[in-house]
């Protein structure tokens, strides 16, 4: 039996009496990729920030690589890595600048090498030396994305990578995470709105709704169940079942 | 596909000088593509320095004790400007991770909150090092006063005001940690509190007794009176340094708690993903 690359418990993180994730609990296995669905509010980033260990659980744990990230998230952490819309890159360093701070952090051996492979991979040797505030949202996700695998992670967190991008720009992102995938065995975790994206990236979906796991399963596991034929359909069907509920509890969040 | 199922992480080293110099990086970046910022940093020392060292050939003339030693005014500028530089130099460090919301990335990386901080007293001492070094050079070829001419306790001076910088910058770091961007003009003000009762350019004794009291607590009054004492009767006081050193101990502790408290809480409310302009 294969053994859980991230293993999450029970996890829970209350705001007073606000419940922003409740009892959370899944796995992923080595190279498999774990979408987790939910509208505005739901308890994505919240849960993917309790992960990184950028926020403390009020219950629960969460294991990574074998390690307790309550206790021991230092040995975990330098091969993992995340992407957020919530985080920047500073914008007066250059693209080159910022990766190279990063490779040194993580201790990438032969940064400029790395940095270079990046570049090339993800076509941004035109903007290397352009500060990354002066980059297009395009530009942006590459950069947040070589950023986020400048330590050619095993596990890397992905807080919607496509954000904000035209199709074929979000496409192009997608066929790289499926190569960097294939070829490194990493273990992928996704918070999404893009339903297409889940469906092709994801070997299990996690639906979430006012901080709870309310189902889970295949993309294809949950088309049948919910007798859809898209998952934007799914979607729809868990979010609006409580969407006011959402939005008042994403504005107590807030607040 | 070449799986990482097995895979278990090595042991975490509890100190990194790559880490800390990674960070130093990023803030030579930062220095390196803003000259005005450069500038800016010797700009108000030179500026200080001319003032004070006109006011310096006034009184010297008219005041006896200004007299005995020429240099106090102007020795008093420029060791005042390390505290209140590197105070500064640390805090902004800080500060531009807040501007650029980059702090969610650096403590999800390998990067441990207290290489953070050796990072930023790193860079507050290359800050004030790059201010302070030319109106000390210009206050040679002016007024013929060399804070270089007061030695090896120079060196003792600038270490227990760094420290006492740190330890201020610790506290101001941990109060805008806690209470976001809108506390940033400490960074600025805070120092200030300390300049009427660091005794810079008048001994402690001129102080009313009971604020004498106050004035002894903080590690600067210690420096500046040894800086007097070197000038005025060429006696480097260790007792005046033991006592600088004592506070800063003091300083740094409540510092470095009022930081870890302010992480602990950044971390329990999830302000860590939120803070930002």
């Amino acid at each position: 039996m294969s053994k859980a690359v991230i293993d999450v418990r029970d996890l829970e993180k209350r705001y007073g009496a606000v419940h922003a994730v409740r009892g959370v609990g899944f796995t992923a296995e080595a190279g498999t990729t774990v979408g987790l669905l939910g509208g505005n509010g739901a308890g994505k980033t919240t849960t993917i920030a309790m992960m990184l260990g950028l926020l403390e659980p009020t219950g629960g744990s969460v294991s990574i690589l074998g390690c307790d990230m309550a206790t021991d998230r230092y040995r975990a952490l330098p091969f993992m890595n995340f992407s957020s819309p919530y985080v920047d890159l500073p914008h007066r360093l250059t693209v080159r600048e910022n990766l190279m701070v990063y490779a040194r952090l993580y201790s990438v051996p032969d940064p400029k090498t790395r940095i270079a492979e990046l570049a090339m991979q993800l076509d941004m040797e035109d903007f290397m030396n352009r500060p990354s505030g002066k980059l297009s949202a395009g530009q942006k996700t590459r950069v947040a994305l070589a950023k986020a695998l400048i330590n050619t992670p095993k596990v890397l967190l992905l807080d919607e990578p496509t954000a904000s991008l035209d199709p074929d720009t979000g496409d192009w992102i997608r066929t790289y995470l499926e190569t960097y995938q294939r070829e490194n065995g990493a273990t992928l975790l996704l918070a999404s709105h893009n339903m297409q994206e889940v469906e092709r990236l994801c070997s299990k979906v996690l639906m979430m709704r006012k901080g709870e796991i309310v189902d889970r399963g295949s993309p294809a596991d949950l088309l049948a169940k919910y007798g859809r034929k898209t998952m934007d359909e799914v979607f729809l069907d868990v979010a609006r079942q409580t969407g006011a509920a959402n939005r008042k509890q994403e504005d107590r969040e807030t607040a | 596909m070449s799986g990482n199922t097995d895979f278990t992480p090595p042991p975490a080293s509890l100190f990194s000088a790559g880490r800390i110099g990674a960070m130093a990086l990023r803030y030579f970046y930062l220095l390196r593509n803003s000259w005005p910022r450069l500038i800016e940093m010797a700009y108000w020392p030179t500026m200080q320095m001319i003032l004070w060292g006109f006011v310096t050939k006034f009184f010297i003339g008219e005041s006896s004790w200004i007299a005995g030693a020429a240099g106090v005014l102007l020795a008093g500028v420029l060791l005042w400007d390390i505290l209140f530089r590197g105070q500064m130099g640390f805090a902004i460090c800080f500060l531009e991770e807040m501007w650029s919301r980059n702090l969610g990335h650096l403590f999800v990386s390998p990067l441990r909150p207290h290489e953070f901080v050796a990072a930023l007293m790193t860079m507050s001492l290359v800050r004030t090092l790059i201010g302070a070094l030319p109106p000390a050079l210009l206050a040679i070829v002016f007024y013929q006063f060399s804070i270089f001419s007061l030695g090896l306790p120079l060196v003792a001076f600038m270490a227990c005001l760094f420290f006492m910088g740190w330890g201020v910058g610790l506290l101001v770091i941990g109060v805008i940690l806690r209470f976001g961007l809108g506390a940033e003009s400490l960074a600025w003000v805070l120092v200030f509190a300390f300049a009427p009762i660091s005794a810079v350019y008048y001994p402690v004794e001129t102080m009313p007794e009971w604020l004498q009291t106050v004035a002894w607590c903080t590690p600067s009054a210690y420096v500046f009176e040894g800086m007097r004492a070197v000038l005025f009767d060429g006696d480097f006081r260790l007792d005046l340094i033991a006592g600088a050193m004592v506070m800063n101990v003091i300083y740094f502790a409540i510092g470095a708690f009022i930081f870890w408290l302010a992480y602990r809480s950044a971390r329990r409310d999830g302000r860590l993903l939120q803070l930002g302009e």
